[in-house]
């Protein structure tokens, strides 16, 4: 029997969703800088570009590293792949 | 393979639709996670094809000097348009005092409205939608304009009024 359906146990689905959660709003973060960081450019200010790709980078590493920590749960709760 | 079914084993409907819908909801929300994390690659992607892009182009080249006006055509208050780089881009000068001059690209930031010079407000007003900008720097003043007005350098030859490049952004100062 898996973590997972472990009568009392709540499994990996919370954390799951804590994660999703906070995916989306890195995301959305993204989305506003990359629009925020075009519009710049187009703008002349092309001074903000690096540091807006910087930023991202590391936004896109918290996403990717809440996705393993996900991944890690799963491979512990024995969970359907 | 077994032939037959074992009848105290597992129900048909289970051997039939061996998905767990518990485990089938995780799994899909899980691959949404997954779907949003390539968004945020696709996102970071983006980001930094905008910043190569922005240092292959590199510095702009020199835009060349053109005369715009005479010093004494314009009085005190009052504003010329001319066009400078290109015949597509409209500008307006400004004679803010008896020695300073000041001239922005005629486009408002926000949908390319022409702006005019309002002398009672000393103000650069954009009639689409009630923009405003300073005279002064071409920082805005109020409305939707997201940015300030592109502004001209103009340097003063002797009487001629020469447009000598477009500077970006809001810097106090800019004047003749």
């Amino acid at each position: 029997m898996s973590a997972g359906s472990r009568p009392g146990s709540r499994g990996p689905g919370p954390a799951l969703d804590g994660a999703l959660a906070l995916i989306a709003v890195l995301l959305i973060v993204q989305m506003w800088l990359l629009t925020a960081a075009l519009e710049s450019d187009l703008a002349g200010h092309h001074e903000v570009v690096w540091p807006a790709a910087i930023i991202s980078a590391v936004i896109f590493a918290a996403c990717g590293g809440l996705y393993l920590f996900v991944e890690g749960l799963d491979r512990e709760a024995g969970r359907p792949r | 393979m077994k032939l037959f079914r074992d009848r105290r084993s597992t129900p048909l409907w289970r051997d039939e639709f061996a998905i767990d819908q518990a485990d089938e909801r995780y799994v899909n929300r899980r691959q949404f996670s997954k779907f949003l994390v390539l968004t945020s690659l696709g996102m970071l992607v983006g980001n930094v094809m905008i910043a190569v892009r922005s240092w292959l182009r590199g510095a702009p080249p020199p835009l060349p000097a053109a005369p715009v006006a005479t010093a004494s055509e314009i009085p005190v208050g009052a504003v010329k348009l001319f066009n400078y780089p290109t015949p597509q881009d409209p500008c307006i000068l400004v004679r803010v005092a008896a020695e300073r001059f000041v001239a922005y690209s005629q486009k408002c930031t926000h949908l390319s409205c022409a702006v005019y010079y309002e002398a009672a407000e000393k103000r650069l007003e954009c009639p689409c939608h009630q923009g405003y900008f300073s005279v002064e720097d071409g920082s805005v003043l109020q409305g939707p304009p997201p940015r300030p007005l592109p502004r001209v350098v103009i340097e003063q030859r002797g009487e001629t009024l020469v447009a000598t490049g477009i500077e970006t952004g809001a810097r106090p100062g800019g004047h003749a």
